[in-house]
């Protein structure tokens, strides 16, 4: 094993540019997530069967395929139907739907974790029912739904090197650019494995804290 | 699509299965052994595989594949067949995240049954193979299966190193149709396919296995 300090250091510069972009992608990446999959949520929960029944095959569809392969059709089908976008907006896109279709799954175990007795106690007072969602079910819902919406945000950190597949430069991206460029493959790999381990470490760290102070 | 076509995708396909398999049985490997041993009554022996499940799960599986790819070739000398590359980061990476499903099964065993072993003085070992891994092993089917879905949706993960599986062929096919929209939707359909078979069989498994313990 011969390990150079000085690739190390040579990499740096690429190696703060990528952390921006997998930062900026998992941020953009979570918010879609988390607004998508409550929005597939409600509309899982409308009276209507024309409408669950195509958005739960939709969602199911997207949870059991790939996420690369997702990547791959947004990036390269889109463009075909005349709508271009940058590969990074592509990218997020693509991790915000397939995540959505997990955050999904938690928003409904949390909704239903509302006992009974506050819809009835919602519809005793005849709240209009986009109020008793916004006052009642969803405050109580989301606050029990953090700690399982921060386990996807850690994994979302974990796929956001796929995008580098549709030419983002992210943190593998710039390390893969660095490598075929220097030919030192072990240093830049190391380096961004590394970084990967600190960034959700911090993250869970985070998510910890805002679990606490919600749950008081 | 041509039928030449189709074989690559077909190709594709049994690369795919191959790989997941074998990356399954190593990811189970791992898991149990893993599991276990954060179960142990050495401290140091707990610390070590907490430290490998953090480690693997921390990182993320593409940045494995890289590393098994490009780091271990020089720095061990070792070049090893993509196959049993692909195997190697895929098992390593989901066994660390199977390992929490052993422990959590393990620990969710009535104490009791435990005390029981140790008052019919049976070895560890024996309390282990004999009492918690029969209880245990039918609760851990189902987040075993979601697991395997995840997996099989790592295995596309290999194709950006260029071996020929689901994923890259559709890739190639892309290349030579010039036909997006038809390929991509094809190759997803077949990764779909295996995943819904998987929960079934699956499914059939935890049947099969809880019939066995009176609850």
């Amino acid at each position: 094993m011969n390990w150079d300090w000085g690739a190390v250091r040579d990499f740096m510069p690429q190696f703060w540019e990528g952390l921006l972009v997998t930062l900026q992608a998992l941020v953009l990446g979570s918010l879609i997530s988390f607004v998508l999959g409550l929005v597939w949520t409600l509309l899982m929960r409308t009276p209507s069967r024309w409408v669950r029944w195509p958005v739960g095959v939709f969602t199911e569809f997207v949870r059991n395929t790939p996420l690369l392969v997702q990547l791959f059709f947004l990036f390269y089908v889109l463009p075909e139907w005349g709508l271009t976008f940058s590969a990074l907006t592509t990218g997020v896109f693509a991790i915000g739907l397939h995540y959505s279709t997990y955050t999904m799954q938690v928003y409904r175990a949390g909704i239903e974790a509302v006992p009974a007795g506050q819809w009835e106690a919602a519809t005793a007072l005849s709240l209009p029912t986009a109020r008793t969602w916004q006052v009642v079910i969803l405050p109580q819902a989301i606050r029990r739904v953090v700690p399982a919406l921060g386990n996807y945000v850690i994994s979302m950190l974990k796929d956001t090197p796929l995008l580098m597949a549709i030419t983002v430069l992210d943190m593998l991206g710039q390390a893969r650019l660095f490598s075929q460029e220097h030919f030192r493959f072990t240093e830049p790999l190391t380096v961004i494995g590394v970084a990967f381990v600190l960034v959700s470490y911090l993250a869970s760290v985070l998510l910890r804290t805002l679990e606490r102070r919600l749950v008081r | 699509m041509t039928s030449g076509l189709w074989e690559l995708v077909l190709t594709g396909t049994w690369t795919t299965v191959q790989l997941l398999v074998l990356s399954a049985l190593l990811a189970a490997v791992v898991s149990f052994v893993v599991g276990i041993a954060r179960t142990h009554r050495l401290w140091i022996v707990r610390f070590a595989a907490g430290f490998y499940t953090e480690v693997f799960r921390g990182t993320s599986a593409l940045v494995m594949i890289f590393w098994v790819f490009f780091v271990l070739p020089p720095a061990f000398g070792w070049q090893l067949v993509p196959l049993w590359a692909g195997t190697l980061a895929l098992g390593l990476t989901y066994g660390a995240y199977g390992s929490e499903i052993v422990r959590g099964a393990l620990n969710s065993v009535d104490p009791a049954q435990r005390e029981g072993g140790i008052a019919l003085s049976f070895t560890p070992w024996q309390r282990m193979r004999l009492i918690l891994l029969p209880q245990a092993v039918p609760e851990m089917i189902p987040p075993f299966s979601n697991l395997l879905v995840e997996l099989l949706k790592g295995t596309a993960l290999v194709s950006i190193m260029g071996m020929g599986d689901l994923a890259f062929s559709g890739n190639l096919v892309r290349l030579a149709l010039q036909e997006s929209t038809e390929i991509y939707t094809y190759v997803l359909l077949i990764y779909f396919v295996i995943a819904f078979l998987l929960t079934r069989v699956m499914r059939g498994l935890e049947h099969r296995l809880k019939a066995g313990v009176a609850r």
